[in-house]
Parts: C-alpha cells; structure tokens; sequence
C-alpha cells in the first residue's frame, strides 16, 4: 500500500488517481501507524510552507515523517518537495523536514510569478535513469523554489532562474512540477521513482 | 522556456458539450468527460469547461462531470461558468478541477476573487473576462455577452490582478465565433497591462491563427472550441502550425 500524507494541505485526489492507474493500493491518511505499514510515502500539498509545517506538527506527523523517509521511498510532490528541505521563507521562516540540505525562497527572475505551465526539464548530473526526460514539459504551478547543493539535483528547469525541478538524496525524491498533471511524462516520472527505490523496502506491485 | 499553451474548451450545457456563435444559436456536439479525455490525449495543455446550464439540475451534473474528468484527464484543468460564491469555488475544486473561473460574479462581487484567492491560492483563482469594442474602448460585457456593464475592460483587468486572479480568460466578444483569427489589438492590450497569464480566446478559424496570436502578442495560451470539436483540426495540426513558425510548444 503507498500512503499519500493527508495534512489538509490541497485536493490530493488527482495524486491518489495517478498510483493507482499504475496498479497500486494507495490510502490518504494522517495516521502514524498506516503510515508505518505503507510501502511509499508520497507528500503531496498546495499552499504555503509556513501554514504546511504547522499542520503538519498539529498532526504530530514532523519526527514520525522524518524516520520514514530513513526506511522506505519518500516523495515529496510541489510544496510536498519544498518541505523536505531544512527551511523555508514563506510567510516568515519556518523549519522543514530537513530531509535534504536547502532552504526555500521566492523565485527571483524577471519573468511573471506564479511560474505556472508547461516547461522543460534539464536532466543535471549526467543522471542516467532520468537521462530521457531531456527537454521533457512538465507541468508547474509555484512561486517559491528550492536552493540546494547541485550534487542533490535530478532535473531543473529555465524560469530566467535555474529552478529545481526534481531532487534526491538517497530513496527521498521530490517533484517540484504536478506529475499528476503532466500528461504521459508525468506517470513516466512516477514509474522511475518507483522502479529507482524498489530495493530499500518498495516492493513494486 | 515555459510553453505556449493550446486549449480547446467545452461550453457545457445540463451535461452535454455545444457551441453556438457569438454566444447564440447552440448545437449539441457529445460528452464532455469524454471529449476532455480525448483532448488531453491528443496533447492538449489544458482543458476549460465553461458551464452554461440555465438550472440547478445542470450546475448538480457539472460536479459528477468535474469528477470524472479528474479521474480520466492528466492535464490541467479549469471549470467556470455559474460561480458565484465562494461555496461554489470550493466545491468545484474539491470535485477535482485545478481552477475555477468567475465571470459575472466577479464584476457583480469583486471580492469573490480575493476570498478565492485568499483562501485557495491565486493558480486557481481564473477571472474570465467578455470585452467588446465600444468606441475607442472595451467594455466588459456579462451574462453570456449580452449585457454591458459600462466598465473599461483595461481597468478591469488591472483591478482583477490586483485582487488575487492568477490568470486571465480574455474572450473578444466581437471576434468570438468569426473564425477570422483572435482578437489581437484587445489581447495587446490586455497582455501589457497586467504581469499575470492571459488566456486569448474568441475567433479561431484555422491552426495559423495560434501562431498568429503568439507572434503577435505576449499572450500565454490560446483557446478555441468549434474548431477541434468538429474534427475540423486537431491539436496536433495546431502545434505544428505553431512549431513551423518557431512558437515555442510542448510535444506531447
């Protein structure tokens, strides 16, 4: 069973939807103990860093989060990825997950925010398991964006501003984009998270 | 580079797609939840559907239509057409839409769009807005294009950025059902006013007309309707009319 993080934070329905049409038993739920028993944790959210963090500790689910993603397959999608890191800027400072070294601030470019639409993935690091999404679109909708060391960089995005697009350290992905919402690549970009973790504890159904 | 949107919409009506001219005169086409599945299939960046049911029974069926869509369509998409409170907004969204666009209620209750963009952020909070050439102006026209509210288009449009809208359904009401190509003087106009994304919409004839509007203005997406859905062009002829002229689109 993949377990999606219900934190009140946005419709995660579309997420769900998505695992599922690839064959998995997928659960939405706040509880440490289903949790536990999930072979994925997906973290999924739309909003802000700050009222995020603190739905998230209101539900106990900080520390419990955190020995997770040292066991099985942790993905955080769009404010999902941001929260994996040690800081965010939104609204005032607030402390993530510190899953992945970082913090998160507003985008700084020219062009208008939101950066919202279809762009293009720039594979970083020679990556060889994303290697064919190069000049893949994917779908965006966010304002703030992660800064992090490039050794945790999969892909990145030109907004003006090179944005991360896809991160990892170790089985803890994150997905800046909608995957759920990026047509065929999107559900490709799910298939290789998974097949990339299935050794540490996510059995592939 | 972010992509230049293509986006066929579906005028919904008691639960069926049509399409009229110049908002009058409808026809029945097929199944919305379908028709969306096909778009987004056929490399559609999005999809609209704008709700034109004249009663309750309809606006019930928008939320099942909503529904399934969300579980068929990979692709954003965006629901307008009868919201008018807040409750409206949230339900739309809960049904699984990625956005929600208000027309009438917004010039009637600016503060809709704030409250929406407020409480569910401003990427879904889409603010449609029907203009028409009066004079030397453009006046934001409501219920359907038929009644005009005396209010400068341009104005508005700031206004609607101001109070949240995290983008903007731009119809020309005088181009819209023409087919002799977008309205571009109204979407300039539009376009250099606000620093949100303007959806051009109205006046789509043939595939050049997408390149045309994005040449020609710094419009973020383009939409039509009767187009694709009488088979007349599919979106792939429409993207590559815009690739031939070097607009920067998604290969789906």
């Amino acid at each position: 069973m993949i377990a999606i993080v219900d934190y009140g934070m946005g419709n995660v329905a579309n997420v769900k939807t998505a695992f599922q049409n690839l064959g998995y038993e997928v659960e939405i739920t706040d509880s440490v103990e289903r949790l536990k028993m999930a072979t994925h944790i997906i973290l999924p959210g739309v909003g802000s860093f700050k009222a995020a963090v603190e739905e998230i500790n209101e539900r106990g689910l900080l520390e419990p989060l955190r020995e997770l993603a040292n066991e099985k397959p942790f993905i955080g999608i769009c404010l999902g990825m941001q929260l994996l890191f040690e800081r965010g800027y939104e609204n005032g400072l607030s402390n993530g997950l510190a899953l992945i070294p970082g913090e998160v601030n507003i985008i700084e470019t020219e062009y208008i925010l939101p950066h919202i639409g279809w762009n293009q993935l720039q594979i970083e690091n020679n990556n060889p398991s994303f290697a064919t999404f190069q000049d893949k679109h994917v779908y965006f909708v966010h304002s703030f964006q992660a800064r992090t060391n490039k050794e945790y960089l999969v892909a990145t995005a030109d907004y003006g501003t090179t944005i991360p697009a896809i991160v990892q350290k170790g089985n803890v992905y994150g997905m800046q984009f909608h995957p759920e919402k990026s047509g065929e690549t999107g559900i490709e970009l799910l298939k290789v998270f998974l097949e990339e973790t299935a050794s540490v504890g996510g059995q592939m159904e | 580079m972010i992509a230049k949107r293509i986006i066929p919409c579906l005028d919904v009506k008691e639960g069926k797609v049509v399409k009229g001219t110049n908002f009058v005169g409808l026809r029945e086409l097929g199944d919305p939840v379908e028709m969306a599945s096909n778009y987004s299939r056929a490399g559609a960046d999005e999809i609209i559907f704008l709700d034109i049911s004249a009663t309750n029974e309809g606006r019930q069926t928008m939320i099942e239509i909503v529904r399934h869509t969300a579980e068929q369509v990979f692709v954003p998409f965006t629901v307008g057409g009868g919201v008018r409170t807040i409750e409206d907004v949230h339900r739309l969204l809960q049904a699984g839409a990625d956005k929600v666009g208000m027309n009438s209620a917004a010039v009637s209750n600016p503060g809709l769009i704030t409250e929406s963009s407020e409480r569910f952020g401003a990427q879904c909070t889409v603010v449609a807005i029907d203009a028409k050439r009066i004079g030397d102006k453009w006046h934001v026209m409501t219920h359907g294009g038929s009644k005009d509210t005396g209010i400068d288009a341009i104005e508005w449009a700031k206004e609607v950025e101001a109070r949240g809208a995290g983008e903007i359904l731009l119809t020309s009401v005088d181009t819209d059902g023409v087919k002799s190509g977008f309205d571009l003087a109204l979407t300039k106009a539009v376009v250099s006013t606000v620093r949100i994304p303007v959806i051009a919409s109205g006046g789509v004839g043939k595939p050049e007309h997408f390149p045309e509007v994005f040449k020609e203005t710094d419009v973020s997406a383009g939409l039509a309707a009767s187009i694709f859905h009488e088979n007349t062009f599919t979106v792939k002829e429409v993207k590559d009319a815009c690739k031939q002229q070097g607009v920067n689109i998604r290969e789906a």
